[in-house]
């Protein structure tokens, strides 16, 4: 049996092994990306982001058992950042899930040094929940607070958590987050100032363009669980929004351009580089670019040759 | 790039940090956490009060290479066996199992003979709980 049809009929062991592959480019990876293929592209992703300790985590977690409620197959995937140093990571964001057993596919991605609050298997491992029959996938960014507009291109809906506290407010509406919100949550709404947070985050949403969905601003306590059932409900609404409008629907074209290229990338550079290992030009080069005799640039152009022009 | 055996000798390993049980203190467990990830590993780590169930469950879905059982309960000798019955159930008996805490010896060599490959007491300094992992996730 191969991994890919274990993954077809449900063994959670072998989707385990398979994100582990996909997330180090193991030379298996392809072979089970073209067995899933068909299968692929059916869930609502929705990206969770928002500055460290906002709540995310505990958000997904409340998120997750609402939609197991209704019957949905739920899948979650929470990213944290690598050390620079190390390139170890500390995974912390199961301490905030409710033992949900089996019946939620959750699994932690370190980000690996990829930047924009996600992790580079991000799309693959989107795809491999799908083909485990997950319908609804959670996806928790790095909280870095800004710089995170990945998430855009791999969810069908962006949550922007923030809190109350109007210091926080201004510095997170000035790293854009405004722009890549599709519905936005004021989380720990128990704490004072919540009110003021929400009106404040409608004012500046209603100078922005006029779109055919106005992102609304609700408030939440994601510990508590008051306001899920509202999150829950928006989600929908906007998936139901973006069926509607071609315009917002394009996740997939998104999604299916990117992967071109990506791989379309990996393929010439990898033909290239064999290309002047075999002629012995490879390491003359590297070294040139080393003692500072070339910039790389040049160096990269004097390679490519052919297909540069 | 594809993947290359480079690629695959970098591979980090990932372990488990749990706290099967009842007791609160997670200090012990915050402090291996973190020091295995210094030393470039990816730590998923589960939080206070986890059932051997919910455990077991975490590994699987995270396939890590290694769980560490952080135990200052008293009830390492009912929590460690199910933990390894459990994985072993789950067809996971290459996962290999740590257990830190207050063990007294002749539970802890009962605890070796169930297939615990390592158990550290308190005074245990981090680099040898880094180095062991290290060795067992490598030579598993
Ligand atoms: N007062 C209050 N605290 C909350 C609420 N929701 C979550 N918290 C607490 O906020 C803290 C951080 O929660 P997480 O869910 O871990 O936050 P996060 O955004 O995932 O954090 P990172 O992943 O580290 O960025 C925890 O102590 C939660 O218990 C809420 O509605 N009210
Ligand atoms: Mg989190």
């Amino acid at each position: 049996m191969s991994l890919g049809s274990d993954i077809l009929r449900g063994d959670r062991r072998a989707l385990a092994r398979a994100l582990t592959i996909v997330e180090n480019q193991l030379p298996e990876a392809e072979e089970i990306v073209r067995e899933i293929a068909g299968h692929t592209g059916r869930a609502i992703v929705v990206g969770i982001t928002g500055a460290p300790g906002v709540g995310k985590s505990t958000l997904v977690d409340r998120l997750a058992g609402h939609f197991l409620a209704l019957g949905r197959q739920v899948g979650i995937l929470a990213v944290d950042p690598s050390s620079p140093f190390s390139g170890g990571a500390l995974l912390g964001d199961r301490v905030r899930m409710e033992g949900r057993g089996s019946g939620v596919f959750m699994r932690s991605l370190a980000a690996r040094g990829h930047l924009g609050g996600l992790a580079r298997a991000t799309p693959r491992a989107i795809q491999l929940l799908e083909a485990a029959g997950k319908d609804l996938i959670l996806l928790e960014t790095v909280g870095a607070g800004q710089s995170e507009v990945d998430v855009m291109g791999y969810a069908d809906t962006t949550l922007v958590v923030v809190v109350p506290g109007l210091g926080d407010d201004v510095q997170a509406f000035k790293a854009g987050i405004l722009e890549i919100g599709d519905v936005f949550v004021v989380n720990k709404a128990d704490r004072p100032g919540a009110d003021q947070t929400a009106r404040e985050l409608r004012q500046m949403l209603s100078l922005g363009p006029h779109k055919p969905w106005q992102p609304p601003v609700l408030s939440a306590q994601a510990q508590s669980g008051a306001g899920i059932a509202e999150i829950g409900q928006a989600i929908l609404d906007h998936k139901a929004s973006s069926e509607r409008d071609p315009e917002v629907g394009t996740r997939h074209v998104r999604e299916a351009e990117r992967f071109l290229r990506q791989a379309l990338a990996d393929r010439l550079v990898e033909a290239a580089v064999r290309r002047a290992k075999a002629a012995g030009r490879w390491l003359p080069l590297v070294e040139d670019v080393a003692r500072r005799r070339k910039d790389p640039v040049w160096a990269a152009k004097e390679l490519a040759g052919g297909e540069e022009r | 790039m594809t993947g290359s055996s480079e690629e695959k000798a970098t591979r980090p390993i990932r372990v488990l940090v749990g706290k099967p049980g009842l007791d609160g203190h997670d200090r012990g467990a915050k402090v291996v956490a973190r020091a295995l990830r210094d030393a470039g590993m990816e730590v998923i780590y589960t939080g206070l009060h986890q059932t051997p169930e919910e455990i077991v469950e975490a590994a699987l879905q995270e396939d890590v290479d290694v769980v560490g059982l952080s135990i200052l309960s008293g009830a390492h000798n009912t929590l460690v066996p199910r933990v390894i019955e459990l994985l072993r159930t789950q067809g996971m008996d290459d996962v290999q199992v740590m257990v830190g805490g207050i063990i007294p010896e002749e539970d802890a060599q009962a605890l070796r003979q169930l297939g615990v490959v390592a158990v550290f007491g308190p005074g245990t300094e981090t680099e040898e709980i880094v180095r062991f992992t290290r060795s067992c996730a490598r030579g598993a």
